[in-house]
């Protein structure tokens, strides 16, 4: 497998968000704005990338039938990790994101590449497929939030652009959410198709 | 490939004790570090909250005690930060109130007097209000407008504002209710909640020091 | 009721006879937008007029540019979509601009992006409305007060629905008892005089619309019936537990939007089931969840928001009472 495929994959043919469907509940509960889907993103990326490392490293001492519990166990670290720094350095960020963060530990991508790439493949690759799937689910959580933002509040990336009006408060609210993540996901993969 | 290590009970343990010694060991750390930052930042919530509502201007210390006032559905401990100044005298105090009838439920706010009794400020500290709607009380009773200088000033003529009010003289319910407040538009019961906390902030205000150190 | 009868699924109708229901159903909500325009003038009049122009117009794009299909938008069922959708807002002045996004998303939306007519699960035209009353729930609660006949300015006051000055009140701790003197007269209520959505509020001019489609046969009894008997009894039982908190019955079902709904939203073909049993259940569904939400959330009204729901289990209702087969 080359650098190449793994970089094309997270960002654009296995992208979390649009083709593996995976981690709905952080995708719509935090992009009711473009910089809160953007922190998550990153947030998720950090810990992905992290936990991918570590797992490949332990992936020959750590016994089969215990893997699933040793994966949990270095990904809840990370994220645990990432949530002390976050309310202690970045307190505005962690206002609005502390409730999810918590719950980056199920997201089904960190396992699921955990289980699915890292504990096969070699750490370089592993580090490379945690970083991409992690930015393709950044890129797309960003999307989602600019649209939703956008639509709802009427601002780009918090400047408001609409003059004290009301936005579409469907939009920032959850049914907007699933509508959007709908509407966004059948663009994208016609575009995908069409390509 | 490395060979993998096998399934026996010891192996098993072996790795998950390991594995689990050392994100403990990597937790512990981490919480080191940012145990200091965390507290401040808490600290300094609070501390920024107390400032926002108290009068501008003056220099103060800050104490702070817990005051029991009788609500609807029985009592409630509220804490009240009394600032003085540097000769003891009363500069305002700040009162986390809050009221459980709000749209989405507890309405909490820091409400702000002067040593009148006259409402110098509120920060709302949490809400779950609908968004659009209710949760535009947190800028809603302190209406500001462009004054003749260009600066932006409170607007305390406008009838949604509380600013300068003062319970005891002015009544802080909203207009429907026979009040003087304009209520959010289509937030009447965010609007009572709001009002309700106010009146709640203001008793706390009048309650004694001591007996609200004794019950402390 | 022969056309429902014969068809299994899947539920193809020919072209005439979609047409020829769908134009029928347009002419039975005649009478509802005469009495609209009677009572909120000119705004009435262009909210419906701009809301049936744009449903036109964003079938014909969408069919156009992105289905690329032949275009159907003279089939009825979007200027049905625009009318209802028009007939469920308020008759502000806002809404005749707003109604243009309320008609995107209902055709967009709730409509075209399932294939567009006989494909979608939910009504469009409620899909329409949710979505305002979500998104714009200040224009969507400010009620234009009703004045006399043919009012040319109707914004310059704003009253409140019946329903929801009752809401209001009661949630601000006053009884039944001290709020009925300030309702409207019955008689006015039945004849359309009071606040609200601008289709909604003249039962007469429903029921003359909704006895058109009966003898038509386009609309079964079934699905009305059920609803509003649901509505009254379940409210009547309410009622006559505590006549303090709870609205008597006949008053229940004249104001808001039940009867608007139980004639020409629930019984959308596409959208409610097939069978008379499915169609039962259907209208009880719609009755209790209004009455719920009505009493016990937080929006005074729920007729919307209960056929929406009942919409989600129509599959469920026709697997449920499949239609009869004569082989066995």
């Amino acid at each position: 497998m080359k650098a190449k495929d793994i970089i094309k994959n997270g960002l654009i043919k296995e992208n979390p968000t649009w083709v593996l469907i995976l981690g709905m509940c952080p995708t719509l509960a935090t992009t009711t704005s473009a910089i809160n889907g953007l922190c998550m993103g990153l947030a998720t990326t950090f810990v992905l990338m992290m936990s991918n490392i570590v797992i490949s490293l332990l992936k020959s001492v750590v016994p089969d039938k215990v893997r699933i519990p040793c994966f949990i166990v270095v990904i809840a670290t990370f994220v645990t990790i990432v949530q002390m720094v976050m309310q202690g350095f970045i307190p505005d960020l962690y206002a609005s994101l502390g409730l999810f963060i918590p719950l980056i530990v199920v997201n089904c991508i960190v396992l699921g590449r955990a289980e699915a790439f890292a504990s096969k493949n070699n750490v370089w690759h592993s580090f490379l497929d945690g970083l991409f799937m992690g930015l393709g689910f950044t890129w797309a959580l960003t999307l989602l939030g600019i649209v939703r933002e956008a639509l709802g509040a009427g601002s780009f990336f918090g400047v408001n652009f609409i003059g004290g009006a009301d936005g579409m408060l469907l939009f920032i609210l959850a049914p907007g959410g699933f509508i959007c993540l709908g509407l966004l996901m059948a663009l994208i993969n016609h575009i995908r198709k069409t390509k | 490939m490395a060979k993998k290590a096998e399934s026996t009970l010891f192996n098993m343990l072996l790795s998950l004790t390991l594995i689990a010694l050392v994100a403990s060991l990597a937790l512990a750390l981490v919480n080191n570090a940012t145990k200091g930052p965390i507290e401040e930042v808490n600290k300094a919530k609070v501390a920024e909250a107390i400032k926002k509502v108290l009068p501008e201007g003056k220099k103060y210390t800050v104490s702070a005690d817990t005051v029991t006032v009788k609500m609807a559905k029985g009592d409630a401990n509220l804490v009240r930060y009394t600032a003085t100044d540097d000769d003891g005298t009363l500069i305002g105090k700040a009162i986390e109130s809050f009221d459980d009838n709000g749209f989405g439920g507890r309405l909490t706010a820091m409400v702000g007097f002067d040593a009148e009794g006259n409402i110098s400020g509120y920060e709302i500290l949490g809400s779950s209000e609908t968004p659009g709607l209710g949760a535009k009380a947190d800028k809603w009773f302190k209406p500001t407008k462009v004054d003749n200088d260009g600066n932006m000033v409170n607007d305390l003529e406008s009838g949604r504002n509380v600013l300068g009010k003062n319970p005891s003289i002015n009544k802080i319910s909203v207009k429907k209710d026979g009040g003087e407040i304009d209520a959010i538009t289509g937030s009447t019961i965010t609007s009572r909640a709001f009002c309700r906390l106010v009146e709640t902030a203001y008793t706390a205000f009048n309650t004694d020091t001591e007996k609200g150190d004794k019950e402390q | 009721m022969k056309l429902l009868n014969v068809s299994g699924s899947p539920h193809v109708h020919s072209d005439e006879s979609t047409k020829k229901i769908m134009w029928r159903v347009n002419l039975a909500l005649v009478p509802s937008l005469l009495v609209a325009i009677a009572f909120f003038g000119v705004n009435a009049l262009l909210i419906s007029i701009i809301s049936v122009a744009s449903c036109l117009l964003f079938q014909w794009l969408i069919e156009k540019f992105i289905m690329k299909v032949p275009s159907t938008i003279w089939d009825g069922s979007a200027v049905v979509t625009g009318l209802l959708l028009a007939f469920n807002v308020p008759a502000t002045r806002e809404m005749i601009l707003l109604v243009i996004i309320a008609a995107l998303v209902a055709i967009g939306i709730g409509k075209m992006s399932f294939g567009g007519l006989g494909k979608n699960p939910f009504n469009p035209a409620l899909v329409g409305r949710v979505f305002m009353l979500i998104s714009f729930p200040v224009q969507m609660t400010t009620w234009p007060k009703v004045g006399g006949w043919f009012p040319v300015n109707v914004d310059a006051t704003t009253g409140a629905t019946p329903l929801g000055m009752i809401k209001e009140r009661l949630k601000n701790g006053e009884n039944l008892s001290e709020i009925m003197p300030d309702m409207p007269s019955l008689c006015d209520i039945f004849m359309g005089h009071i606040g609200g959505s601008l289709g909604e509020i003249s039962a007469l001019a429903i029921l003359i619309g909704a006895i058109y489609l009966l003898c038509r046969k386009i609309i079964t009894w079934h699905i009305p019936v059920s609803f509003i008997a649901t509505a009254f009894i379940f409210s009547g039982i309410l009622w006559l537990c505590n006549d303090e908190q709870f609205i008597d019955p006949l008053t229940t079902i004249l104001t808001g939007g039940i009867m608007l709904g139980a004639c020409f939203m629930a019984t959308d073909m596409v959208t409610s089931p097939m069978t008379k049993g499915g169609q039962l259940i259907f209208g009880f569904g719609c009755g209790l969840l209004t009455i719920i939400i009505r009493n016990w959330g937080n929006y005074p009204e729920g007729v919307s928001f209960a056929i929406l729901l009942m919409n989600s289990v129509t599959p469920l209702l026709n697997r449920w009472f499949k239609p009869k087969r004569f082989a066995n």
